[in-house]
């Protein structure tokens, strides 16, 4: 009986740690939110401190909370340097079809120049191109390598 | 009376199944295949040489190519020639059907051909080994370098006789050919036979290509380029080799397909970020807006009869695949299942609706009826998409791509090929790794 007992306390402790765990591999891993990328190792930077790139969530085209920060940055850079023209690149991961992912990447790559718009910018000097799922950064067949592949890349032109 | 009409009735039946010939039944799976033999075809002793061409060999060449067909519709079983009990041009003139049964063989295929003055003459029989007749024959003449071609056209008359379907064999498939690592591919237009052979390259790979399309007549292709890095719509004579831009739209346009006639281009215009469904008329260069709808609207396909239009939208939140008519009213969502679908394209025949389905991070290749009843997935696998028709409304086209690794390594993207009854899943042989398959229509019509 009292081993029993001690059994079932086992299993709960036991149970109570691998939901924990699996919790936090789902929510945050390392450098994903969800199945948003939040790190840095395939980032490069406009300017110091301007990151050129936001990520989005599968099938989304939303902007987070870190998106718009990203974005806010890039608006400030851009009003800063008159001259310059940038061109927003709209990317998928391989996981969806091709056709749907060249809207998808259409869709993402307008939903920043929308953004940086909203803070000044001209719609003039930002174009926009879709590559759908063809440019993956990161060549891998993984979640992370898919989150880092979800993405808008703001790139200089001039 | 009455029983006099029963009886009556009886005979007829009777009479009917005594002379029935073979037949196969391509309705469903075949699990168990027609036993055929297809005799090498005599080549007549005044054949002469012509350049380019071993004439010698020309008539086993044509009958192996026949039997590849076959095998790989799953229906046939050809059988090997060493059990072969007649010589070609004595089994041609009448076969002797007892020793042929003997073999097992229910169905012989006998022909003759004579290269001369430049000339290839072909003459075929089909012979219904069971019941001792001759079920079909024809005579043709064409240009000897078309001789795969003879080997097709063949193919798709026994095919024809012996499943009451068109055939598929004398077509096509123009696809995009790949090359190099993973986030850094090259892709090409490529065409070929159905077959895989007489492989030829439309573009050179300087820029990106994706999803041609042939028109009904097999001459144009429509395709998604993005030359001068602006992803436009794309029309090509495979001929002459011209090309030329789609309309004059203020960004990207993509998804093409031809319309049922020829005559005019459906495709996705993205405005704004916003892509809806466009269709341009090739004669009049008019423009006519379909969709208008803030949600993804693309991977439009025509009806056969040009009436209605398929196509993929995410406006319930997630891909879906809704109908319209052709003018964009009375737009229904058809697929309800779980899941989300895309790539949507109609049967040739106008029955079916084929596309790729999406769930729990698996992909379906499927089949349903114009309502989005009736779904049946043929094939499960890591990532397989874009479905494409035979001519017949029998076999799918679609392409492969396996799952790489943390440097992109053991990368591939292939064509693969399925029975719309989920049989007789069959990798295609290309030269390079191949995407975005489309099937052409029967060249011979």
């Amino acid at each position: 009986m009292t081993f029993n007992r001690n059994l079932k306390n086992i299993f709960l402790v036991v149970f109570t740690t691998l939901i924990l765990s699996a919790c936090s591999t789902a929510k945050k891993s390392g450098d994903m939110d969800g199945d948003v990328y939040t790190g840095k190792e395939t980032v490069k930077y406009l300017a110091s401190g301007v990151p050129d790139r936001v990520f989005f969530a599968t099938n989304k085209s939303s902007l987070t909370t870190a998106s718009r920060a990203t974005l806010r940055k890039q608006a400030t850079y851009l009003r800063k340097n008159k001259k310059l023209n940038v061109t927003i690149e709209g990317h998928a991961d391989e996981r969806g079809t091709r056709e749907y992912n060249l809207a998808l990447g259409e869709r993402r790559a307008n939903a920043a120049r929308d953004y940086l718009m909203t803070y000044g910018i001209s719609g003039k000097r930002i174009s926009t191109i879709s590559y759908g799922k063809e440019k993956p950064v990161n060549p891998a067949s993984s979640p992370l390598a898919w989150s880092q592949n979800r993405r808008s890349v703001t790139v200089k032109v001039n | 009376m009455k029983k006099i009409f029963l009886a009556l009735t009886i005979y007829f039946i009777s009479l009917n199944s005594s002379y029935a010939l073979i037949e196969v039944d391509i309705t469903r799976g075949n699990l168990d295949p027609l036993p055929i033999a297809v005799s090498p075809l005599h080549v007549d002793i005044k054949s002469t040489e012509h350049e380019g061409i071993k004439v010698k060999e020309l008539g086993a060449n044509i009958s192996s190519i026949i039997e590849r067909n076959f095998k790989n519709t799953g229906l046939f079983n050809p059988l090997k020639k060493e059990a072969f009990v007649q010589k070609p041009d004595i089994a041609h003139l009448k076969p002797r059907f007892e020793d042929w049964r003997l073999i097992k063989a229910q169905a012989l295929v006998t022909g003759k051909i004579l290269v001369k003055d430049g000339k290839l003459k072909v003459e075929f029989r089909l012979w219904d080994l069971t019941a001792a007749k001759e079920m079909t024959a024809l005579a043709f003449t064409t240009t000897p370098t078309n001789w795969r071609r003879v080997a097709h056209i063949i193919s798709d008359k026994i095919y024809e006789r012996l499943t009451g379907e068109e055939g598929y064999f004398d077509t096509r498939i123009i696809y995009v050919a790949e090359s190099g690592p993973k986030d850094q591919r090259v892709k090409k237009l490529g065409i070929m036979d159905q077959d895989g052979a007489n492989t030829k390259y439309l573009t050179l790979g300087n820029e990106l290509v994706l999803t041609p399309r042939f028109n009904p007549t097999n001459q144009m292709v429509t395709y998604l380029s993005y030359f001068r890095n602006m992803p436009r719509v794309y029309l090509l004579d495979i001929e002459t080799g011209v090309q030329e831009v789609v309309g004059n739209f203020p960004g990207m346009t993509f998804a093409p397909r031809f319309s049922p006639d020829g005559k005019k281009i459906i495709m996705s215009f993205a405005e704004d970020g916003n892509s809806d469904i466009y269709t341009m008329d090739l004669e009049t260069r008019v423009v006519e807006r379909i969709t208008n709808h803030s949600s993804i609207d693309t991977s439009p396909s025509f009806s056969p009869d040009g009436k209605f239009i398929v196509f993929n939208s995410d406006r319930s939140g997630l891909q879906q695949i809704y109908v319209m008519r052709s003018d964009g009213s009375s737009v229904k969502r058809i697929t309800f299942g779980n899941g989300i679908y895309g790539t949507p394209v109609w049967s040739p025949r106008g029955d079916l609706i084929a596309f790729t389905k999406v769930r729990k991070g698996r992909f379906y290749i499927g089949v349903m009826r114009t309502d989005g009843s009736g779904e049946r997935l043929l094939t499960e696998n890591f990532y397989q998409e874009a479905p494409s028709w035979s001519p017949n409304g029998r076999v799918l086209v679609f392409y492969r791509e396996t799952k790489a690794g943390s440097k992109g390594e053991g990368f591939s993207a292939s064509l693969w090929s399925i029975d719309i009854t989920g049989y007789n899943e069959r990798k295609l042989t290309t030269k390079t790794d191949a995407s975005d398959p489309s099937w052409s229509s029967l060249l011979s019509k």
